[in-house]
């Protein structure tokens, strides 16, 4: 009877001391806090954009946008409606990011490699690159191609000339430019079918490799496809591709295509910046495969650079991968100090020019953070797709 | 030859080995020679590499120390002083002061240098291992440290008043760092908490802010402080400019700084918090005086380097207009007068920010491996 007393009273804690109850009381809290100062934020928001007679709405986005860009592309000009300008704001950001990143990977893994090297000098070498440049904030490496380097290039009259057809003076690097002519898509859809051939024949000599142990010449025959197959349709369809090179007439290069001073500064410093955090990454990510791998693979026989391709890249890669789809992410995001310059990228036309221009700041702003989130969000998704698959397959 | 003598004269004593005195090891493998041959030359492959690399340095390392020191202007008092075609100094020399204070009132500068020598000071005995009374000078870092560092910056109790547009050059870039990283490590502590909540609501709302902040550049967080807050606020009130790029660089720090934390936390064993819990610990007590000690001990490593990114971030600024470190060198190159010495202006700001920028990173070094307790091979 007494026993049954105790316990019966000691189960019934008081309500106001039960966790889960406090846990509901505090959301409810929360979600009310939350939702008062969003209404605030909002009537606030609202009362100042009547005080000062700004019609909120998208309504904008048809209207002639009025000034021009250096660099576009997208066919553009002054006449064109803002939406046009934030296709090529949005358009020019991507552009910049994919080949800075393409090339802060190359730079970042040789110099992660020398930095490793057992030759001292080499590793010495890469060391004072990679502290510089990672010490050394972005912004400043950006004036510095920018005011420092660039505007100490020659005259457009005493442009570098390099075979009478990319000139690089303080206007910018003009290049040739390729023009099409018909049947030049068989070349493209030649290269496309190599590409496909080449992943077939991978298959096909992996499968054949553990069925059979013969093993297949396979990066010689997809260099021979690669390349021979465009080559061939480029041959059979009678050369369909000619240059227009630009000629210096008047006062400015006419013809090819030019890279503008502002790219070029930024995408030197973007590069240089974010290869020296790519080249620690993979530095660290190389340095985790335990020696014993090393040792292992040595003692099966097999030969330094097969050990390198098969047994220690792929360890590495899983060390390496997460952090470099951050960096991949920096270099995008990091691309908006354009700002700082003017290469017309997202954030100086769309965040400044626009914005001031219309005065339309919360949709301006809004549309410049969405762009980010979204390609934030596609870049680590791809990535963590990526990842999963070279992860380690546990038991 | 001598021992077989001993052997035959006297019985007495016995046969004592006496082992020849030994060689010195070969010449071409200790000293300098020796580290050469295993670091710079130990096949062709490598010899080549180290060629290559001698002939890099020297195409690259004359010509900077010559631009930069040997036919450099040191002394000096305008841009004719610089004649002999190398690196001209006096720009650097004459700008000094405005670089490190900005605007700053003359009369007034001791009062920043003295907030930021006492800070200092303070901040070099905290991390001074085996002092007394640190925790007395931490707990004067954390509360009255800012306020009085305030008032010595700002004015009042006599002091005169210095608007804070007048803050600029180094001064400036020192306050966005230090307030930045003061008040993201807290926030950011709450908001990796928050994240790992049981409860939904919380934990969605931490994850929405983290995420959001974290997918966006900096300088759309700071846009957004400039043009978008004045917007949210009351009618009529209206704030500092400085404080408004203090939010936004706070708030976009302590999104990185909660992921940091975050990695701290999850890689406390699960049986920590089951301990704690079982000696009858609240939440509150269980994360103060067991996993967050333990937590922030594993990762102050990424905590400094969070503040290192934070600190190169401040430059950002400029490009809202506040005249930071760089944003008073780029006012300096532009001057008619000074014209044609970007160079000089950038190599300066960039050797104060690698200072302090590896200086932290090799602190952060030192204390991974002095917190290291694992086996290192």
């Amino acid at each position: 009877m007494a026993v049954a007393d105790v316990s019966q009273s000691s189960a019934k804690v008081n309500w106001l001391y039960d966790a889960r109850v406090r846990a509901v009381f505090y959301q409810i809290l929360t979600i009310v806090l939350f939702v008062l100062f969003v209404v605030w934020l909002g009537s606030n928001t609202a009362q100042n954009l009547e005080d000062r007679g700004i019609a909120t709405g998208f309504g904008f986005l048809d209207q002639p946008a009025g000034f021009g860009v250096p660099f576009s592309l997208i066919d553009y000009s002054e006449t064109s409606p803002y939406w046009d300008a934030f296709v090529l704001s949005v358009l020019n950001t991507l552009f910049i990011s994919f080949i800075g990143i393409v090339l802060a990977t190359v730079i970042g893994f040789i110099f992660g490699v020398m930095r490793l090297s057992s030759n001292w000098i080499i590793s010495k070498f890469a060391a004072i690159y990679l502290e510089t440049a990672r010490n050394v904030p972005l912004l400043l490496q950006i004036l510095f191609w920018y005011f420092g380097v660039l505007t100490a290039l020659p005259q457009l009259r005493q442009s570098i000339n390099i075979g009478d057809s990319i000139f690089l003076n303080n206007r910018g690097l003009y290049m040739p430019s390729p023009i099409y002519g018909p049947g030049f898509e068989f070349v493209v859809i030649a290269f496309l079918v190599a590409v496909i051939g080449v992943i077939m024949i991978r298959r096909w000599a992996a499968k054949r490799q553990e069925a059979t142990g013969e093993q297949f010449p396979v990066f010689w025959t997809a260099l021979g496809l690669i390349l021979g197959l465009p080559l061939l349709a480029f041959a059979v369809t009678g050369f369909p591709l000619s240059w227009e090179y630009p000629a210096l007439k008047g006062f400015n290069f006419r013809g090819g295509a030019v890279l503008i001073p502002e790219f070029m500064a930024l995408l030197a410093a973007l590069t240089l910046y974010t290869a020296a955090f790519i080249g620690e990454i993979v530095r660290a990510g190389i340095m985790a495969v335990s020696h014993g791998q090393t040792e292992a693979a040595y003692a099966l026989g097999i030969r330094p650079g097969t050990t390198m391709r098969l047994v220690i890249i792929p360890q590495a890669l899983r060390v390496i991968v997460p952090p470099l789809t951050s960096q991949y992410l920096n270099l995008t995001k990091n691309s908006s100090l354009a700002a700082a310059i003017g290469y017309p990228e997202l954030v100086a036309v769309w965040s400044g020019t626009v914005l001031n221009q219309t005065g339309q700041a919360i949709e301006c702003i809004l549309m410049t953070m969405l762009v980010y989130l979204t390609i934030s969000l596609s870049i680590s998704v791809f990535m963590n797709w990526y990842n999963r698959r070279i992860a380690l397959v546990e038991r | 030859m001598a021992t077989m003598d001993t052997s035959q004269s006297g019985r007495e004593t016995p046969a004592v080995h006496v082992p020849a005195p030994d060689l010195p090891p070969p010449a071409t493998e200790v000293g300098i020679i020796g580290w050469a041959r295993a670091n710079l030359f130990s096949n062709w492959w490598n010899s080549l590499l180290t060629l290559v690399g001698i002939y890099l340095f020297y195409l690259i390392l004359p010509p900077i120390l010559d631009w930069a020191i040997f036919s450099a202007d040191f002394v000096g008092e305008s841009r004719d002083d610089c004649t002999s075609g190398g690196a001209c100094w006096v720009f650097i020399s004459i700008r000094f002061d405005q670089f490190i204070y900005g605007f700053y009132p003359e009369a007034e500068r001791w009062r920043p240098t003295l907030a930021v020598g006492l800070g200092l000071l303070c901040l070099v005995y905290c991390l001074t291992d085996g002092v007394p009374f640190r925790k007395y000078v931490a707990m004067f870092l954390c509360l009255p440290f800012p306020i009085i560092a305030f008032f010595l910056l700002s004015g009042g109790f006599g002091l005169p008043h210095v608007e804070t547009p007048k803050w600029g050059g180094f001064l400036l870039t020192i306050v966005i760092a230090s307030v930045g990283i003061a008040s993201s490590l807290p926030i950011g502590i709450a908001l990796a908490l928050g994240r790992r909540s049981q409860m939904p609501v919380i934990r969605m709302i931490c994850i929405g802010f983290i995420e959001f902040v974290r997918a966006v550049p900096l300088i759309t967080v700071l846009f957004m402080s400039l043009v978008i807050l004045p917007l949210f606020l009351p009618p009529g009130s209206n704030f500092d400019q400085l404080l408004r790029a203090l939010i936004g660089v706070s708030l976009f720090s302590a999104a990185y700084m909660a992921e940091v934390v975050r990695g701290g936390l999850q890689a406390m064993p699960k049986g920590q918090y089951e301990a704690a819990q079982a000696l009858g610990m609240n939440y509150w007590t269980m994360m103060r005086l067991i996993i967050l000690p333990q937590a922030l001990k594993i990762v102050i490593p990424a905590i400094v380097s969070s503040f290192i990114g934070l600190f190169k971030d401040t430059t950002l600024v400029l490009i809202i207009g506040l005249v930071d470190l760089l944003a008073m060198i780029q006012l300096a190159v532009t001057d008619s007068k000074w014209i044609g010495l970007a160079t000089e202006g950038y190599a300066f700001c960039a050797i104060l920010f690698f200072i302090f920028c590896f200086g932290m990173s090799q602190y952060s070094m030192y204390l991974e491996r002095k917190l290291h307790t694992g086996h290192k091979r």
